[in-house]
């Protein structure tokens, strides 16, 4: 079901190309969960603060971005193993999302993204009188 | 994912050693593995800097220790987020154990290791050694 009302994109291999983004930016890993009422997106984007990420909805497509800060720059590279310095990852949404109604919030790295599901499809107990 | 660097002892020795710990987790099959978990080190006259991304993890379950001076060790668990009452759709992220172990390029004093968590990421600040620290040689005329 939240297949079809929230479809992933592509792998973000292209956000918006400024020269700031363009370097070692890579599609987050998600998880989905979906319940009666909402599909619930996580996003992995470590070392992203919440003034630092860019959500949009746009004629049915979500895009999440999301830049980390950069640390250590006065110091000397050691190793350099994680070179990832931003995330961006795009979803279709169907019309069974209330977009006006999406919530986000960003703690220990994780984004969560609350897509609440229009009243029309959430499922309901249907009484039967006797 | 090692990336190349302008030539630099530190992260020369780095690289070296990092190689024989891969060799070596292979040859054994351990969990010893930078693709689990990469790490970003710098480093300053006085400190290393270490760290790690390891997003959702509760702190009080890290375990990260230092044994005969320079070898770092990180571990820990991440879970599963609790999803009572819906159902699962889609799984990218990894969950379970992790562990990393590295030597690091010089002796540092473990008993005044700083570690901090903040937004995803395990931060270390590990002070040189004394006998590891760059100092200046006066010659005498």
């Amino acid at each position: 079901m939240a297949e079809t009302s929230l479809q992933t994109v592509n792998s973000g291999s292209n956000p918006p190309a400024t020269t700031e983004t363009r370097s070692w930016t890579v599609s987050p890993r998600i998880d989905i969960v979906e319940t009666d009422d909402e599909v619930r997106l996580y996003a992995d984007m470590p070392g992203v603060k919440p003034e630092d990420v860019d959500i949009r909805f746009e004629n049915g497509e979500l895009s999440v971005h999301g830049r980390r800060t950069v640390v250590h720059h006065d110091k000397s590279r050691t190793a350099w193993e994680n070179p990832i310095q931003g995330y961006y990852r795009t979803f279709r949404l169907t019309e069974q999302i209330a977009s006006d109604r999406i919530q986000a919030e960003l703690k220990n790295g994780v984004l969560t993204l609350h897509l609440p599901k229009i009243e029309a499809v959430k499922p309901r107990r249907i009484t039967v009188r006797g | 994912m090692l990336m190349p660097l302008r030539r630099d002892g530190f992260a020369e020795l780095w690289n070296e050693l990092t190689r024989m710990q891969e060799e070596f987790g292979r040859l054994f099959n351990s969990q010893v593995s930078a693709a689990s978990l990469p790490l970003n080190v710098w480093h300053d006259d006085h400190y290393l800097y270490v760290e790690t991304d390891l997003p959702d993890v509760d702190p009080s379950q890290l375990d990260v220790s230092i044994a005969e001076g320079n070898q770092l060790t990180v571990q820990g668990e991440r879970k599963a987020p609790d999803v009572a009452g819906a159902v699962w759709v889609r799984q990218e992220r990894p969950y379970g154990r992790f562990m990393r172990s590295v030597t690091l390029p010089v002796i540092v004093d473990a008993d005044k290791v700083e570690a901090s968590y903040e937004d995803g990421v395990l931060k270390l600040k590990l002070p040189k050694s004394e006998a590891a620290k760059p100092r200046k040689i006066a010659v005498r005329s």
